[in-house]
């Protein structure tokens, strides 16, 4: 089982590959609209990444208002 | 299709569609790719009639209010039947809204029952907001896991009363919703809407887009919003037509569901679409040198061809493969909440397929001026509905000025608020605040907007009021945000952004902590309300003597200022 800390390096990772960010240059807080530049559409695709990566189920509703890395991070270690 | 001109009401209406049509199927839900529910006309209303019964046994009655919080799903048609069918009145309201915003919006529409699902009851039941808002009463909560807390709600599955409800007939001019057109800052807009809205605003829409049994209608902005009110429940209910729910939006899932149900129609905001151009694009840019030749002469072929009128047949044939994607079904895509541009609405209709754009808002019942193919026009919003009179009010020399409506379909008024709707309603006339003029053929062109306030290309209308809140207590002299449109009139409908306006304390310096504290509090805001600049003014606000900022004034003393020098970017 990961640790909360490892999920969340996961997600940074796969978001930093997925939107071509620099890797190592996004963190646990920052907002990820905002960091990467991305609309809602874009970030719902990058749930979809998570789930088959996780293997998890992420309703929608889950991450309704969820803006940063750490509160995602939250609910994706909560169906783990 | 159902003559509205002999209903008083939604109820009445819905009532007849589900006894005209009982073997159709008017439902049908999908949850990642698989069909989880089709429901018959019969069926709806057999599930429909035992909740409507048991709000009725709860004391529920005319004129109550009832409010929906739901994704799309079938439960929110299912239960605004019911409470049409008791003579309430429906609160639709926002599920992307935050707890204490929509517990504000359930105050203020004086709604006594809340229909909701578990994972939205679980935020608002925690919500501090739940205090306030004592006038509800009755709280039915639909999807709860085994043992959860009900935290004071009854489950909606469990509201199934015994024996007939009674048909509780409302009067055209009765209120049939309270639709909040705005975010919750200052005052909330609950826009008062009458049955003969709707009825008018469907017989007018159909007219142009007709639906009819076999039509399936892909729902996918909230239903809470008037666009999918009308196509996405009572458009095609009033037609035996049927309408596809997906309980996940995903990209890939709403892709499927195209070629899955061979959609007919799809309401989708301009963001969607043109996410929908550059996915497409990817594709044709990626097809093989030769293959990409003989698309580009076949999409030529086909624009020319259907440069009068849209030819589904014939375009369905030319480019078979994009058509298939879609599910070869699909009759038009409809455009709405905000203002799309017109290269993608162009890329689309030469593919072949049309594009209904248009123009409207809550307060006028959705859809005011629609494209009507007749021909296809990127470059304007269409013509004005039939029953809808538009006016432009003090044109410029170049024709543009302020758009007003009247027809029947305009709202009754802002709910509470008597000042702001004699603002929004002048001798009949609604001031939409948006700058237009009509070309020669009649068709409604848009400039810009007079108001201070942005819409966003996801379709969300955002007010400097909602916005100001986040800044409470900035260490600075005094503060405003405004539309940067507002203050440098533009006379573009996209790319609208909102800035901070800051005047500081004298001698205080525009320090990085100062800097941060703004981006801090702006980073608190849903990405989509925040500002994307500052802007550092050097005098005094101007005030009321009631000290509340003059914004005409100041906006009118700020537009002396460059605006790229001022704006600085956040």
């Amino acid at each position: 089982m990961r640790t909360l800390e490892q999920t969340t390096q996961e997600i940074l990772e796969l978001a930093a590959k997925q939107f071509k960010a620099a890797p190592g240059s996004l963190k646990a807080e920052d907002d990820f609209y905002r960091k990467l530049g991305i609309d809602s559409l874009q970030a719902l695709e990058m749930l979809s990444r998570l789930e088959n990566h996780f293997h998890i189920e992420l309703p929608d509703y889950e991450v309704q208002g969820v803006s940063d890395f750490k509160t995602l991070a939250e609910r994706v270690q909560a169906r783990l | 299709m159902l003559d509205l001109k002999k209903y008083s009401s939604i109820g009445e209406a819905l009532r007849d569609a589900l006894e005209t049509w009982p073997g159709e199927v008017c439902l049908l839900e999908s949850d990642r790719g698989e069909e989880k529910q089709r429901l018959t006309y019969r069926g709806f209303r057999d599930r429909a009639l035992p909740l409507a019964k048991a709000l009725q046994d709860s004391g529920f009655a005319e004129g109550d209010r009832a409010s929906i919080i739901m994704t799309n799903q079938s439960k929110w048609l299912i239960s605004a039947y019911a409470i049409f069918y008791c003579g309430g009145t429906l609160v639709p309201l926002d599920y992307k809204l935050k707890p204490e915003e929509q517990w504000k919006l359930l105050k203020h529409s004086g709604a006594s029952v809340l229909i909701t699902e578990y994972p939205i009851w679980r935020q608002l039941s925690a919500s501090a907001g739940r205090a306030e808002a004592a006038n509800i009463k009755t709280v039915l909560v639909t999807e709860m896991p085994p043992n959860a807390d009900l935290a004071g709600a009854r489950t909606w599955e469990s509201a199934r009363g015994n024996g007939q409800p009674i048909f509780v007939p409302r009067k055209r001019q009765d209120l049939a919703c309270i639709v909040y057109s705005s975010g919750t800052g200052g005052n909330p807009k609950g826009c008062m809407m009458t049955h003969e809205n709707y009825l008018e605003q469907c017989m007018a829409l159909t007219s142009v887009y007709p639906f009819w049994p076999g039509v399936k209608y892909l729902s996918i902005l909230p239903t809470n919003h008037a666009i999918d009110f009308m196509v996405g429940f009572f458009g095609p209910f009033t037609c035996g037509a049927a309408v596809v729910h997906l309980r996940t939006l995903r990209p890939e899932y709403v892709r499927e569901a195209f070629p899955k149900y061979q959609i007919t129609y799809v309401s989708l905001v301009p963001l969607v679409l043109k996410n929908l151009q550059k996915g497409l694009q990817a594709r044709f840019d990626a097809l093989p040198a030769s293959k990409r030749r003989v698309f580009e002469a076949l999409r030529k072929i086909n624009a020319a061809l259907t440069k009068s009128r849209p030819r589904l047949a014939l375009s369905r044939r030319l480019l078979k493969q994009v058509h298939d994607a879609f599910g070869g079904k699909l009759e038009a895509i409809i455009v709405g909440g905000a203002f799309a541009e017109p290269q993608t609405l162009q890329f689309f209709y030469d593919l072949g397929i049309p594009v209904a754009n248009g123009y409207g808002l809550t307060e006028a019942g959705t859809a005011v001026t629609v494209n009507d193919l007749k021909p296809f026009r990127a470059d304007t919003v269409g013509k004005p509905l039939p029953g809808m009179e538009v006016r432009i009010i003090n044109p410029d020399a170049e024709g543009i000025g302020q758009v007003a409506v009247r027809s029947k379909t305009v709202m009754a008024g802002y709910l509470n608020d008597p000042e702001m709707t004699a603002e929004a309603i002048v001798d009949g006339w609604l001031m939409t605040g948006d700058m237009g003029r009509f070309d020669n053929s009649g068709h409604l062109q848009l400039f810009g907007r007079k108001k201070n306030m942005i819409v966003t290309e996801e379709g969300k209308n955002v007010y400097v009021e909602d916005v100001e809140q986040v800044f409470e207590g900035l260490p600075v002299k005094e503060y405003c945000v405004f539309a940067a449109n507002y203050i440098w009139p533009s006379r573009s409908m996209v790319g609208e952004q909102l800035v901070l306006v800051v005047h500081l304390e004298p001698g205080q310096g525009f320090t990085e902590e100062l800097r941060n504290e703004i981006v801090a509090r702006n980073n608190r805001l849903i990405n989509y309300k925040r500002v994307h600049g500052i802007v550092l003014y050097h005098e005094d606000f101007p005030l009321t003597t009631s000290l509340k900022i003059i914004r005409v004034a100041l906006a009118q003393n700020l537009v002396k200022l460059d605006r790229h020098q001022a704006i600085l970017p956040i």
